[in-house]
């Protein structure tokens, strides 16, 4: 019998478990799989840390898979323990100090690095990011009893923090540099929108701020606006965005843009040598959504076993829910000039939805409140189909019902 | 008099048309009432139309006129009666008396009329008081009066259910006197009575009835000539009753063979085939119980007078008249059209029933003690508002009704009105077109309205009914009798009107009615003469003639001429030779078309009081015109868009309905729309008017019209909890509805400017908004505090908006999600998937209750089944939630 290949999976992510999921699923047994993850516990769903940091969830509730399923499906995990190196030439990877393995196959999924902004006082203690178990437990620590919190960032991340730290009775303070949230998925309505669903959730919120510095005595104290502003902090959360994780693959020379190159294969500069998530640019794009990493990781799955499969990019769609309130954006955001838009706007009810059309095709699409006709509206923009009569309607207001109402009010 | 208790039901007649329905009114105590038909009252035994039944809804005190205005400020009653005594004065010395002129109404009670007759023709000492029954049935009085010597209608309701044949000439019974319908339709149903209708335009009575007859406008004469020609073609002439009741029957005859003399000659000159020709003359010639109900179409004519004979002749030629189940029937218009006739409250008439030969003259001025008792007719309608335009009439007095919107010309009528040195408008409304004329000198009462004011009405079958009191007087507003006797008083007739109750003027009316009459008279109530107060309130319904000398002086006659004979000098009736049909005014190459006008279902004249009623406006909200698909076609006017309307004297813009119940070159517009109601709705502005030389009523059903197209780049609609006037410049109607106002607009703006303009509207209310201005689409809700206040839809100029759903979510206490959807998408429904759980694929949360309730036992197999939780996994957690209740039940 043929000895099996050997599968290394650098990184043990939301990417990394949706490929050994469609892997095993695909040829189960068929490799000798290791997956090395630097967080002491398997694979969990970052998307619910706000949920967990605000206690609507427990960090069980966050899991995936059991431990017990890696075991089934033959995969041996290694959590806690970062990988130091990569030698190529030899094919081995090193784990912490001692432990080395060999591979025919690597996949580098390792992620990526919370952007913190270079302040003065930046590096006090009590300022933090965002983005594992581990900051969330800093985070409830921090959070006693009149303890103030500074957000720094607006996009979905930052937002999430806000509402997490204020469901836990935190004076919570969310700072945006731009003068909306999220400026690269939502207009100005429908960031409105999003912004009056923050502050009836606890949170204040600071547009146009720009910070000048942090200060305290070897804590956080106080930050200051370039305005002059002095806000009062115990706390501060810096949530201005990620940059992928490199470093592994820099040193052990593989080509790196923003992130580690990968061509429609997954493949980086080494044949060998695969990234997928976050930490991976596709031509020249570095995805930070879960989406993309999803469709690579299916992607790459079919390639090692041989299928003739391609990525081909994702196009760029958000679909998420902001604290519960569902927000969706597609395409353009804000209207070009000669584009028309078809807007719905009812704030009390906390519904927004605006569609850009371009020639007669769907070129964006923000929807706030109710995102039912998302899909649709992916569809459209991926294709540039010409939207047929009833689309506009449709996509704005939701296929009628086939229900008899209708016919009985017009008789 | 008292106003009644809260609890107690007031029994009244309903203020709408001539049937007279009998109404139980019950007052909440609040200003409104709930209301039901009385099914003791013999003309509609407890049931009521659509109309009668929203009375309820039309008490609101919205747009009232509460207090005295004189030239647009308000006064005290002083002031006003002071200024109107004062006016009434000066030009009678200045001018003479007959530089003044009254405009009654049918809607004023019997003791109203009575006093403004008095008032007028005997004290004042002008012959110019002339009312609004002029339009509606004056060619009727005057066909009865040449045929009868009186104005006398002969039969009764009870006739409808008892005739075999009815035949309903110029009538859309089914929707302007509906109770009448029913009977007529419950004969039909018991006896298999058989209905003809004459009319050309199919309405809704000539689509149920057993044949219709589509004849060309104005041609009626030119039938019944025909059929007078056949009765006696067929020996059907009942020659002894000819010979002994009846004088004239050659000429007539003679005259009618020189009109119609074949069946082929009727079809022709009518326009219908031979063979429904011949199918009519048959069922009449064998029918010996027919009763024949004429109503405007006959009457609203330049030939309105012999129309209504040519009628008459068949029924003396056949003696079908004063015996049950037969007679020729006029059915009135208004709720009291025949009350003003008995009390003489026209120009060609002096007082109950008396004309002006000496005699007669000289027993009214004797009974009044008239110091200026006119001796000679006033002028009619038509001719009163021509004299005011050319400066013959310095003061009007217009009482409860709205010249301004149902006159013919009504145009001039507003530039006369202007010249007037006193223009004096007794009314309910602060805002009807009429009280917002001005003259030199304005001055407007405050009226009383149904409910609030109290006397007697007449109805068709000459049955007098009470209208009771059961509301308080709103403002300042005063019963139109009582204002009028305190100017008498200062006036220095004091004396001769010194009134204080209703009772004591019907007591007058009533003596006056048997006052040296000797059964000369046919109108004679002299058995009413004697009513204490408390019988009066008590009367209940009763047909005159009530004389002292009969058997029984409070039991009434139910028909007349049994006995075959007549109020003319002897006895015998009339034929009358009637003239050759042609229209006043024939289609031209300018005109090509025949505007014909009328009612609606669920409205009444000029929509002062249907107006308020929601129920009622839904019907039709917007003024139309009627069309032939043909001439659609030729003048490019399609269904639902607008059409501009043009006469040799105004021009409106109504949309168009296209429909082939008008005949090909005729066209129908409804009569209802004024300034109030519609920016250009205004129809019987657009008719000449060309009076009938014997009643002097206006041709209001033929008029040359021409039609085309207008094109507007947005419509929409406005609903708002107040009424909101539209930018000037839009075309636009306004119609009640629940809980609120609708403006329904038309506009050369684009959605977006439209948008701007109506936006502004709404400060301080939080908007919801809908915009695809690429297709000219814009909605928008107000609310305030979660209280929906207006919303606004605006689409492009080529649809007729549809309002039903806005109405219905605006109508609603509260207001639901869905609703709120509804409003901006102007949908009822979408496919509703629930609340999003899983945000990623927009999966809701019934698709996943569903999927789990099919089988789906675990995140994956869920996730797999619908997609939910497949990307991002954020909504896992709540699928599991879902998931427990259907794993614990299976592990049970």
């Amino acid at each position: 019998m043929r000895t099996k290949e050997k599968l290394v999976v650098v990184g043990n992510g939301m990417a990394s478990l949706r490929f050994l999921e469609r892997l095993t699923e695909r040829a189960p047994g068929r490799f000798d799989i290791t997956v090395v993850g630097a967080e002491p516990v398997a694979a969990y769903n970052r998307v619910l840390l706000s949920s967990l940091l605000g206690g609507e969830v427990d960090e069980a509730a966050c899991g995936f898979r059991g431990l017990d399923w890696y075991a089934e499906h033959g995969i041996r995990l290694i959590t806690g323990a970062p990988v130091t190196a990569i030698d190529r030439a030899k094919a081995t990877v090193h784990v912490g100090d001692t432990f080395v393995t060999g591979y025919d196959h690597l996949v580098l999924a390792v992620g990526s690095l919370p952007i913190r902004l270079p302040l003065p006082g930046g590096d006090l203690p009590g300022v933090i990011t965002f983005r594992d178990f581990a900051d969330v437990t800093t985070i409830r620590k921090a959070a006693v009893e009149h303890a103030r919190a500074i957000v720094i960032g607006g996009g979905l991340l930052g937002l999430e923090a806000a509402v997490g730290l204020a469901r836990l009775g935190v004076d919570t303070t969310l700072l945006h540099v731009m003068d909306r949230v999220m400026e690269r998925q939502l207009d100005h309505t429908a960031a409105r929108l999003v912004k009056a669903a923050m502050e009836e959730r606890g949170v204040k919120m600071l547009l146009s701020a720009n910070t000048a510095c942090i200060e305290g005595h070897g804590r956080v104290e106080r930050l200051l606006l370039k305005d002059g502003t002095v806000l009062p902090a115990d706390l501060v959360v810096m949530s201005v965005g990620i940059k992928p994780s490199t470093a592994l693959a820099a040193a052990c020379g593989l080509e790196i843009g923003r992130g580690i190159k990968v061509d429609d294969r997954m493949a980086t500069s080494d044949p060998r040598v695969f990234a997928l998530g976050e930490c991976a640019e596709h031509r020249g794009v570095s995805y930070g959504l879960v989406e993309p990493a999803y469709e690579q990781a299916e992607v790459l799955s079919r390639c090692l076993l041989g299928e003739d499969a391609a990525y081909t990019g994702t196009s760029l769609a958000t679909s998420l829910k902001v604290s519960g309130l569902p927000v969706f954006s597609a395409g353009v955001v804000d209207t070009p000039d000669g584009a028309e838009a078809i807007v719905l706007h009812d704030a009390t009810a906390g519904l927004y939805r605006k569609l850009t059309i371009q020639d007669g095709r769907l070129a964006g699409a923000v929807f706030v409140g109710d995102i039912s006709e998302q899909a649709r509206c992916k569809d459209l923009i991926r294709t540039g189909a010409p939207l047929a009569p009833h689309d506009r309607d449709d996509l704005m207001f939701g296929t009628p019902a086939p229900s008899p109402a209708k016919t009985s009010l017009a008789a | 008099m008292t106003v009644p208790a809260s609890d107690a039901v007031v029994k009244t007649t309903c203020p709408y048309c001539g049937v007279g329905c009998g109404v139980l009114a019950s007052p909440d105590g609040q200003g409104g009432a709930g209301i039901a038909g009385d099914t003791e009252h013999p003309a509609n035994f407890g049931r009521l139309c659509s109309k009668g039944s929203a009375l309820g809804e039309t008490l609101g005190f919205e747009d009232r006129l509460l207090h005295p205005i004189v030239d647009g400020a308000r006064v005290s009653w002083e002031g006003a009666l002071g200024t109107v005594a004062g006016g009434l004065k000066k030009i009678a010395e200045q001018h003479g008396p007959d530089s003044i002129a009254f405009y009654l109404s049918g809607q004023l009670l019997t003791e109203d009329y009575y006093v403004a007759n008095k008032l007028a023709k005997g004290f004042l000492g002008t012959p110019h008081v002339d009312t609004n029954s002029r339009l509606c049935m004056s060619s009727a009085v005057a066909a009865h009066r040449r045929a009868f010597g009186s104005d006398t209608v002969p039969g009764c309701y009870e006739d409808l259910d008892e005739a075999d044949l009815l035949v309903l000439v110029g009538s859309n019974t089914a929707w302007c006197h509906p109770i009448l319908y029913r009977r007529m339709a419950d004969a039909k149903a018991k006896r298999g009575t058989t209905i003809v209708t004459i009319d050309p335009r199919r309405t809704q009575t000539g689509e149920e009835a057993d044949l219709h007859l589509g004849l060309k406008p104005g041609s009626d004469t030119a039938l019944f000539s025909g059929l007078l020609v056949h009765l006696a073609g067929q020996g059907a002439v009942d020659r002894a009753y000819v010979a002994e009741h009846t004088a004239g029957f050659d000429a007539a005859l003679e005259r009618a063979l020189t009109i119609a003399p074949t069946i082929a000659a009727t079809a022709a000159a009518t326009g219908l085939s031979e063979a429904d020709v011949g199918r009519f003359f048959a069922l009449f010639t064998r029918t010996r119980r027919v009763v024949t109900c004429f109503s405007q179409g006959v009457n609203q004519s330049a030939q309105g007078t012999d129309k209504g004979n040519a009628i008459i002749n068949c029924h003396l030629a056949t003696g079908r008249i004063g015996q049950p189940g037969m007679g020729p029937f006029s059915l009135t218009g208004q709720p009291n059209a025949m009350g003003g006739r008995e009390v003489g409250g026209l120009a060609n008439m002096l007082a109950a029933h008396m004309h002006f030969d000496n005699h007669e003259v000289d027993k009214v001025r004797r009974f009044w003690s008239a110091p200026n008792i006119i001796t000679g007719e006033g002028m009619k309608a038509v001719a009163m508002f021509e004299a005011i335009a050319r400066g013959k009439i310095k003061a009007l007095w217009v009482m409860g009704t709205n010249p301004l919107v149902s006159m013919p010309r009504a145009d001039e009528i507003r530039a006369a009105i202007a010249g007037l040195d006193l223009y004096v408008v007794s009314e309910v409304l602060a805002t009807s077109d009429t009280a917002r004329a001005t003259a030199k000198k304005t001055v407007l009462l405050p009226a009383l309205a149904w409910g609030e004011k109290d006397g007697t009405v007449t109805n068709s079958e000459r049955r007098i009914s009470r209208q009771r009191r059961f509301l308080k007087a709103p403002g300042a507003a005063r019963a139109d009798w009582a204002i009028m006797s305190d100017v008498a008083k200062r006036l220095g007739h004091g004396a001769a009107f010194a009134y204080t109750s209703a009772a004591q003027i019907f007591r007058e009316h009533a003596a006056l009615s048997a006052f040296e009459n000797d059964g000369t008279r046919d109108f004679d109530i002299g058995g009413l003469a004697d009513l204490s107060d408390r019988a009066y309130d008590a009367t209940a319904p009763v047909q005159w003639p009530l004389t002292k000398r009969g058997p029984d002086p409070r039991k009434g006659r139910a028909r007349m001429f049994a006995d075959g004979r007549f109020y003319t000098f002897d006895k015998r009736a009339r034929f009358v030779a009637v003239q050759p049909p042609a229209l006043a005014q024939p289609a031209t190459a300018e005109h090509p078309l025949i505007l014909n006008t009328g009612r609606v279902r669920d409205h009444w004249h000029t929509m002062t009081r249907t107006g308020k009623s929601q129920r009622l406006s839904a019907h039709r909200a917007v003024p139309f015109v009627e069309i032939h698909p043909d001439d659609a076609a030729r003048y490019r006017l399609t269904e639902g868009g607008f059409a501009r309307v043009t006469t040799a004297n105004s021009s409106a813009i109504l949309e168009v309905t296209i429909s082939d119940g008008v005949r090909p070159g005729d066209i129908f517009a409804p009569m209802h729309w004024s300034d109030m109601t519609a920016s250009n709705g205004r129809v019987v502005a657009l008719v000449r008017g060309t009076p009938d030389p014997v009643s002097g009523q206006p041709e209001l059903k033929a008029t040359p019209a021409a039609m085309e197209p207008v094109a507007y780049r947005s419509r929409g609609y406005l609903l708002t909890r107040a009424a909101t006037a539209a930018p000037s410049g839009w075309w636009w109607t306004r119609a009640t509805v629940q809980g609120g106002s609708g403006l329904i607009f038309a506009t050369q703006d684009g959605s977006r400017e439209v948008a701007m303009a109506l936006r502004g509207l709404f400060p301080a209310h939080e908007l919801a908004e809908y915009s695809d201005h690429a297709r000219a689409l814009y909605r928008l809700a107000a609310y305030r505090d979660g209280r929906l206040m207006a919303c606004l839809a605006v689409e492009t100029g080529e649809r007729r908006p549809d309002w039903e759903l806005a109405k219905q979510v605006f109508a609603a206490p509260e207001i639901e999600a869905a609703d709120r959807r509804s409003l901006l998408s102007g949908r009822t429904q979408t496919a509703s998937a629930g609340p999003v759980i899983c945000a990623c694929h927009g999966v809701g949360l019934d698709v996943i209750t569903a999927t789990i309730a099919a089988g789906a036992g675990s995140v994956e197999q869920v996730g797999a089944a619908c997609k939910a939780g497949t990307n991002c996994g954020s909504c896992i957690p709540e699928i599991r939630k879902l998931l427990a209740p259907a794993l614990a039940r299976d592990a049970a």
